[in-house]
């Protein structure tokens, strides 16, 4: 019987998976299997909770993207209680869910991933990691540090609390910017984006031409992508039309509230996690790496693949630079990378023009609101892609039913795909090391989930 | 010499490593005495070896071990009892590794009650069953560390503050005494106290209390006393850190949930908040869910399944 390699935990991810590796007698890889190993039950237990209070239970999905959650959800309960959000409350709660967006990039480029780059993928576990770029790179980990903390420090003394928020409340945000707060958030923000510029700039001249072998073919497969565009069809993380594309480019528009004539989730016996797929295409659900079937995917590259610009000028031009190098979709999974940062510089530009818009200080943040009857599908753009909250609300506003269907999850099976490339491509005739092993899980940590 | 520390999470969100990843700069100036040997949120030490090719989870040993989630899953249970096994002190962190923590709202129901809602959503294939390959089968329900192992030190909150996850980690380095909160949210909080007032029922937070957002906390009066349920009362104090700041819900003007549990290790924060408001004539019929007291604190057996489990799981 062949040799059995079990990856497990993986690591400088969020949550828990494995990779378990089959291989043959010769010593080629059988199989290749990811499991993702959680299940902690949101839709059972919120059942029968006031429809408001979940809004601030659901935050513990993810302790990295709790902003995300808390505000698909506050957006589900706004619409199941027919609530009128007070103009402030939206753009308050927009400004927020791009400051967290700028953290989690932050988070994940450095602190998670660049340790393959800055470290190599073949450097020693024990200094393959942030700390490990504390002692090579001081000065570059000091800064690194410095701008994660200003983003998060930034929100919490704005919000209250950055990790499990709860500003955000059906009907707009809990209290008002004031003048002295917006000015020195805005000033805040300013450094951030030269942050992101530089971020920007260093991995495109120090990381990407060294691994460009490895960026353009570890765990690369041919999916379709999902995001979220505004009317003008440009990048939104808040609000507008989902944009489910196909492999060839081409695409539908739809309203989150229709999402189920377009999604569905494939139960499967490796993993708790459900592998979405593209229903609509109706060709059912595969992941044969030669001839997959209703495979699509969310986060970062899929939002830069199904946009058709970006409203903020820098970012738009990193976008034309992009795609006049990889195409439209790009298909590249270690691009994932690329466009996160290229979402960086979005982010800070974008939390600067809501810091300028008229009415971020206005008084009014909140209307009152009364727990009703309804549904509401509450979606935003997560870090790790399109996040959908769904509730129905019985009369006294407290849960019926609430399907959720998470960033990350959209990335299950496209995930477990570039495991079984990567492995393949990898491990030849029983050939197996620990930088080996450390490659094909650079090709999860891509996706970031 | 720098100490070995181990870190792992288990039935958790990540937010209790992020909240050490907040500690930002002091960190960086901890890290010449902190020698991580064992963190999956940053580092690639494996469970089953290097090359994958271990049967059991092995950790290496270290002088201080912090453990953050419940225990929900066979895998779990195994990490749990290693770290123990491996740790000379073994921090509970954060509310979920104390008390369960929000995942153990799922304590509530049964195995089979928790498949039967996850296989059926809008959204899910039909005949979807639990997996059978690869992944760890779950206990019967989410227990809390010391449900299972010993636990040194309790470290509530959710997440837990990082003035008091440093000051833990420097107490133990210099060999002092370790300094938590023991006061009640209440005790920290400056919010403005008239006395209870003529309210009879608890509010929802659906509508705006009365607050001047110019002026300062001890400027607004007592979201309780207005007449919304605060957990503020029965809940740990210890989010609002060591600086004299407002408790983190309050200073966004929002009403506390209890998120750092039971002011005592083994307090009942349903049983107390009851307690409160009867005493004070309010009545309880008001709040629309009164399990939802227990979010936080729902393992020790606080939340139990009015149905037994069938399914072997």
């Amino acid at each position: 019987m062949g040799k059995k390699i079990n990856i497990q935990p993986l690591s400088r991810i969020e949550g828990h998976a494995s990779i378990e590796i089959n291989l043959d007698d010769s010593g080629n890889v059988k199989e290749a299997i990811t499991h993702f190993s959680s299940i902690r039950g949101f839709e059972k237990y919120v059942e029968g909770k006031p429809a408001e209070e979940v809004t601030r239970i659901v935050t513990r999905i993810c302790g990295i993207c709790p902003w995300h959650h808390h505000l698909a959800s506050v957006k589900a309960v706004d619409g199941c209680f027919g609530a009128t959000v007070a103009p402030a409350g939206h753009i308050l709660r927009e400004c927020m869910q791009n400051m967290a967006h700028i953290n989690d990039k932050i988070l994940h480029f450095y602190f998670l991933a660049a340790p393959d780059f800055v470290m190599g993928p073949d450097a020693d576990y024990s200094v393959r990691n942030i700390i490990g770029i504390v002692g090579a790179a001081p000065d570059l980990a000091k800064r690194v540090v410095k701008m994660r903390q200003l983003g998060q420090m930034m929100m919490e003394k704005f919000a209250g609390k950055v990790i499990h928020p709860i500003a955000g409340v059906p009907g707009g945000f809990s209290k008002p910017m004031s003048e002295t707060q917006r000015k020195e958030l805005v000033e805040n923000t300013k450094e951030l984006l030269e942050f992101a510029k530089f971020s920007m700039k260093y991995a495109k001249e120090e990381i990407f031409p060294k691994y460009l072998d490895i960026v353009t073919t570890l765990g690369t497969i041919i999916t379709g992508f999902i995001g979220t565009v505004d009317n003008n069809g440009s990048l939104n993380f808040y609000d507008g039309n989902l944009r489910l594309m196909k492999p060839d480019g081409s695409y539908n528009d739809f309203e989150d509230s229709d999402y189920l004539d377009y999604i569905s989730e494939h139960p499967v016996d490796v993993s708790y996690g459900k592998y979405p797929y593209a229903k609509s295409w109706n060709e059912g659900f595969s992941m044969d790496l030669n001839a997959p079937k209703g495979i699509y995917r969310s986060n970062c590259l899929a939002r830069i693949n199904v946009c058709d610009q970006i409203s903020t000028p820098l970012a738009q031009t990193e976008l034309e630079e992009f795609r006049k190098s990889f195409g439209r979709p790009a298909q590249q999974t270690l691009l994932y990378h690329w466009a996160r940062l290229i979402e960086l510089v979005y982010a800070c530009e974008k939390t600067l023009e809501l810091l300028n818009h008229g009415s971020i200080t206005d008084k009014k943040t909140r209307n009152d609101v009364t727990p009703a009857a309804g549904r509401g599908v509450g979606h935003v753009e997560a870090p790790r892609g399109t996040l959908i909250h769904d509730y129905t609300t019985d009369e006294n506003g407290c849960i019926k039913s609430a399907n959720m269907i998470v960033g990350t999850t959209h990335n299950l099976a496209p995930i477990s795909m570039s495991v079984e490339q990567s492995a393949r491509m990898l491990i030849k005739d029983g050939n197996v090391d620990e930088t080996i092993l450390n490659k094909i899980e650079m090709s999860v940590r891509a996706y970031d989930p | 010499m720098p100490v070995n520390v181990a870190s792992e999470w288990l039935n958790s969100c990540s937010g209790c490593e992020i909240a050490i990843l907040n500690l930002g700069e002091t960190l960086i100036d901890l890290l010449p005495q902190l020698n991580f040997v064992h963190i999956p949120v940053l580092m690639d030490h494996k469970h089953l070896g290097q090359l994958g090719d271990k049967e059991h989870i092995e950790l290496p040993k270290a002088a201080v071990g912090l453990l953050s989630g419940g225990i929900r899953n066979e895998e779990h249970l195994e990490v749990a009892l290693e770290m123990r096994k491996k740790c000379d002190v073994l921090i509970a962190l954060g509310t979920c590794a104390t008390h369960g923590g929000i995942p153990a709202m799922l304590n509530s129901y049964t195995n089979d009650e928790l498949f039967d809602r996850y296989y059926s959503t809008q959204s899910t294939d039909p005949d979807g069953k639990p997996p059978t390959q690869g992944v760890p089968f779950l206990l019967d329900r989410c227990y809390a560390l010391d449900e299972k192992i010993d636990v040194d030190i309790y470290l509530p909150g959710c997440p837990p503050h990082p003035d008091h996850i440093k000051g833990t980690i420097l107490a133990l380095l210099k060999g002092e005494d370790i300094k938590l909160p023991f006061k009640s949210v209440c005790d920290t909080c400056s919010a403005r106290r008239e006395g209870k007032g003529d309210i009879k029922e608890i509010k929802r937070f659906v509508t705006t209390p009365e607050f001047d957002p110019d002026k300062p906390i001890d400027q607004m009066r007592c979201l309780l006393e207005q007449g919304y349920l605060c957990m503020g009362p029965v809940t740990r104090a210890g989010c609002a850190g060591i600086n004299g700041d407002a408790p983190k819900c309050i200073s966004a003007r929002v009403p506390c949930r209890g998120c750092y549990g039971p002011v005592q290790q083994n307090g009942n924060q349903l049983l107390d908040m009851l307690n409160a408001l009867v005493s004070n004539g309010i009545d309880i019929k008001s709040i629309p869910d009164r399990d939802n007291l227990l979010r936080f604190s729902g393992a020790h057996n606080r939340l139990v399944s009015r149905k037994k489990s069938k399914r072997k799981n």
